[in-house]
């Protein structure tokens, strides 16, 4: 249906095919979160790689910023409907954690757990091949607290909640386990794209 | 708590503005009354989605400032947003009669009905009042005697939403305890503080409650909830009981 009298803002037709489906493009960068912001200090912070309830291997702070560095530009697309554009970011590349590990992903699935007891699914497939990283500067900058620093995963392609503030772990799963949102009513699988926000898009 | 609802599929449908009531300067209610009327609980929110004849379309979220005891209708507290293109429409286009397109319920953590228990904390910043005032009426609703503290911060007393029914909540001496501060009348009489919140209120606040809160919830914007969460927690109130709803910006 059309909304009477209502004409809208458009976007600029060079970026339009940037801007999935109901989203609005910002300039500036918003800050969501269910919970108080953790206030994580890089002494506390560690990663862990899980397969089920096993730990794999467990990085500090300083171990964590010996990997292999990458920069990466990025879209990137909240489900409260901004997106942002060439978002710049530095971090390690999940392929690189897994290679350091020495491990091969025993299973399709993962959760990223936070320091907040934050949680969400995201398949092993979406966090391979140079698509995801644990992300520690931002615009060439330490990650503030208030956008999941000191870390954060970054899954560009997924709606931004995939992205998990204040990450301190990733935990293979046997099969799809949702998470925080996702047991709240937002999607599984969270395709910026094909506009799935809510459970059943 | 209310966490982990059944997701259904909240499918877009027309909702019909049956009526428009200005509160503040920035700030109107509009009663939306649902092609499809859905089941919501306190603190919950719809997405707005707007059309334009080129198929150009705009959504937001607003949070549902009614209470599901009064019936089909929702109302939702819109803030005139400078440079806002959907609170624009709704501003200075919209009137009774239009239909827009909404879905929803959504949102499945900042929720409290009566079952959830209490006391309950409530701390709002401007516009981020109307999911807690929701969960204000649904408990007067329920003639529930659950203890509520609001705390709710407004730049002028013009711009406190809903000002005189929580007044009136705040009189009938039941158990709901209104805690106002404004933040730009440096001397109003209208007021408990004229500050921001800071983390000697928010102690004089927990002071004042019959016991530790069992969930807090604080809504506004991000500045606002991060100094308010900070508080609570320098104040030993767990994190895991606070539960946030920030505007993003």
């Amino acid at each position: 249906m059309t909304t009477r009298g209502f004409t809208g803002r458009r976007q600029p037709p060079e970026i339009i095919d940037r801007i999935p489906p109901g989203q609005t493009l910002t300039d500036d960068f918003p800050v969501l979160s269910a919970g108080p912001t953790p206030r994580v200090r890089t002494e506390d912070w560690s990663f862990t790689l899980k397969d089920g309830p096993k730990p794999l291997i467990k990085w500090n702070w300083a171990e964590f910023n010996a990997l292999p560095q990458t920069k990466f530009t990025r879209d990137i697309h909240c489900v409260t409907a901004w997106s942002k554009l060439d978002t710049p970011w530095q971090g390690v590349l999940i392929d690189d954690i897994f290679a350091e590990a020495g491990i091969e992903p025993p299973t399709e699935f993962a959760l990223a757990h936070s320091f907040d007891g934050y949680a969400t699914n995201v398949p092993v497939k979406d966090l391979v091949g140079g698509k995801a990283m644990i992300a520690t500067f931002y615009n060439g900058q330490p990650l503030t607290a208030d956008h999941g620093g000191p870390a954060r995963l970054l899954v560009p392609h997924l709606y931004f909640w995939k992205s998990a503030k204040w990450i301190n772990g990733l935990q293979f799963t046997s099969r799809d386990e949702p998470g925080f949102w996702e047991l709240r009513g937002y999607h599984i699988y969270g395709d910026p794209w094909r506009e799935q926000r809510y459970t059943g898009d | 708590m209310s966490d982990q609802i059944a997701a259904t599929k909240a499918e877009w449908q027309r909702a019909t503005i049956t009526e428009i009531v200005r509160q503040t300067p920035r700030v109107v209610s509009f009663f939306l009354q649902p092609s499809q009327p859905f089941a919501y609980r306190p603190g919950q929110h719809v997405d707005v989605r707007l059309s334009a004849p080129d198929g150009y379309q705009a959504q937001r979220s607003y949070s549902i400032a009614s209470t599901p005891e009064q019936g089909e209708i929702i109302e939702l507290a819109i803030e005139r947003l400078e440079d806002g293109e959907v609170s624009a429409f709704f501003h200075e286009v919209a009137t009774i009669g239009d239909e827009i397109e909404l879905r929803g319920p959504i949102g499945g953590h900042f929720i409290w009905t009566v079952e959830d228990g209490a006391p309950i904390l409530l701390i709002g910043g401007g516009s981020g009042v109307a999911p807690l005032i929701s969960m204000v009426r649904h408990r007067a609703a329920q003639q529930s005697l659950a203890p509520i503290l609001l705390l709710y911060s407004a730049r002028t007393s013009d711009e406190l939403i809903f000002h005189d029914e929580l007044q009136m909540f705040n009189q009938s001496g039941n158990g709901f305890d209104l805690v106002l501060t404004l933040t730009r009348e440096p001397s109003s009489q209208e007021s408990d503080y004229t500050r921001r919140i800071d983390p000697a209120m928010i102690v004089d606040v927990l002071a004042r409650m019959p016991s530790q809160p069992k969930e807090v919830f604080v809504c506004g914007s991000n500045a606002f909830v991060n100094a308010a969460a900070d508080a609570l927690i320098g104040a030993d109130v767990p994190a895991a009981i606070i539960r946030t709803e920030r505007y993003g910006v």
